[in-house]
């Protein structure tokens, strides 16, 4: 195995890939967030039946694996006369299990703006919708960003599930290279060292944002 | 009917797979969350990028690591040995950092006391500490393992014969291909909610024997 001769060519293919990754992780968390927004909402719902139907959902969102749900949107749903293409099946189903997901993480982000503030709103005569618009979104959503940050790294780490339906991500592309070569150690390496040099900083990230926002608590 | 009882067969690989790659972190996690918290120069450093790479990398890629990048190399390596040994070594990171968040939540007063009453410092941490941490990271511990429940339906990529497996095997060879899936999640949402609820008990009952 030599290391120095193979990475710079394995190179190009392996970023193609990560190009991929990148963008199925962000499509879904920039459809998923605002799902699980509604979703948060919803929960909060005065109507007991609304309330128990999206806390169902959310439940049993969570309690899937999302290798599951890819395989339910891109092996299953052909049956029923939907055929998404692996990019599409990928994004919907890492959006749903973020919608899921993100919305337990705002629901709490929510409950943290102090039921004073909505008093408060309600005695200046905003309405409930006013009311969330302007005063608990925007704090409670400021309140979950570290936990969001935490949860866009699961996401993108997530999305090398799609090496299951045939998308071109980073592990598929790292499969590909190492079953022409045969040196998959090497070529898995790098891979997974590429994803690390995303998450990893994410993750420091996540601590800084953690750190900056407890100063104004 | 016949589909559902094909994919409950994946049951005990999944559930087996879970427990075994759990017992290793649990274990593995110890002295990881030791090391991390060393006031040995290198020893922290090392631990703490240990647990990072380990938590950076996405369980399936470190499953092909094994099984296809060591596996060419070891080939005593079948796919639920690389399933169990992979999943473990991620656990180990995951259940550290639940110790080391179980640490810092035991008062300084208990580890003063200790001292007080002209205990050394590692029979503190044995007999008085150890115990309070493993109460307190309980409900940490059982989210995790009720997330490592689900991640572990990745091993069906190296050909493990869990849940998921056994839905891909129906979906292909009956004329139904979306209920297999459908019934596999079912039966991963059937397995995690009796856990949760578990683990709440089981919580309020540890917690009981904790210092405040």
């Amino acid at each position: 195995m030599n290391i120095l001769n193979d990475w710079p060519s394995f190179l190009p293919g392996l970023l193609a890939g990560l190009g991929v990754s990148v963008q199925v992780a962000l499509l879904s968390l920039l459809i998923g967030i605002p799902g699980g927004l509604l979703l948060a909402i919803g929960a909060g719902s005065k109507k007991k039946p609304v309330r128990t139907l999206i806390i169902g959902i959310v439940e049993i969102g969570r309690g899937t694996p999302a290798l599951v749900v890819l395989q339910i949107f891109y092996f299953g749903l052909p049956a029923s006369g939907l055929t998404l293409s692996s990019m599409g099946a990928s994004v919907v189903a890492l959006a749903a299990t973020t919608a899921a997901y993100t919305s337990e993480i705002l629901r709490g982000g929510l409950q943290a703006v102090p039921q004073g503030e909505v008093e408060a709103a309600g005695a200046l005569g905003m309405s409930r919708r006013d009311t969330l618009r302007f005063i608990v979104i925007p704090q409670g959503f400021r309140v979950a960003i570290p936990s969001l940050i935490g949860f866009a790294i699961l996401i993108f780490q997530a999305t090398s599930l799609a090496y299951t339906v045939a998308l071109p991500e980073l592990l598929s592309q790292a499969y590909s290279i190492g079953s022409t070569t045969f040196n998959y150690l090497s070529v898995l390496v790098l891979a997974g060292l590429m994803y690390a040099a995303i998450t990893v900083p994410a993750s420091w990230l996540t601590c800084r944002a953690e750190k900056r926002l407890a100063r104004h608590l | 009917m016949d589909i559902f009882l094909t994919i409950l067969q994946g049951v005990p690989m999944t559930i087996g797979l879970t427990v075994a790659a759990l017992g290793i972190g649990a274990l593995g996690g110890i002295p990881l969350a030791l090391c991390r918290r060393s006031t040995i120069p290198g020893i922290s450093f090392i631990a703490v990028s240990l647990i990072e790479i380990l938590r950076g990398i996405p369980p399936i890629v470190w499953l092909f690591i094994i099984y296809f990048g060591l596996g060419t190399a070891l080939p005593m390596l079948d796919p639920l040995t690389s399933a169990i040994i992979g999943l473990g070594l991620i656990s180990c990171a995951y259940m550290a950092e639940i110790y080391r968040g179980g640490l810092s939540a035991i008062t300084r007063g208990q580890w003063e006391a200790g001292e007080a009453l002209g205990m050394g410092r590692q029979s503190v941490l044995t007999f008085i500490i150890g115990p309070q941490v493993f109460r307190v990271s309980v409900p940490a511990a059982a989210s995790y393992a009720i997330g490592l429940l689900k991640d572990s339906s990745v091993a069906y990529t190296i050909g493990v014969s869990e849940i998921v497996y056994f839905a891909n095997d129906q979906s292909r060879q009956s004329s139904d291909a979306l209920g297999p899936f459908f019934l596999a999640a079912l039966v991963y949402v059937i397995m995690t909610i009796p856990c949760a609820w578990a683990t709440r008990a089981l919580d309020a009952r540890l917690r009981q024997k904790v210092a405040r």
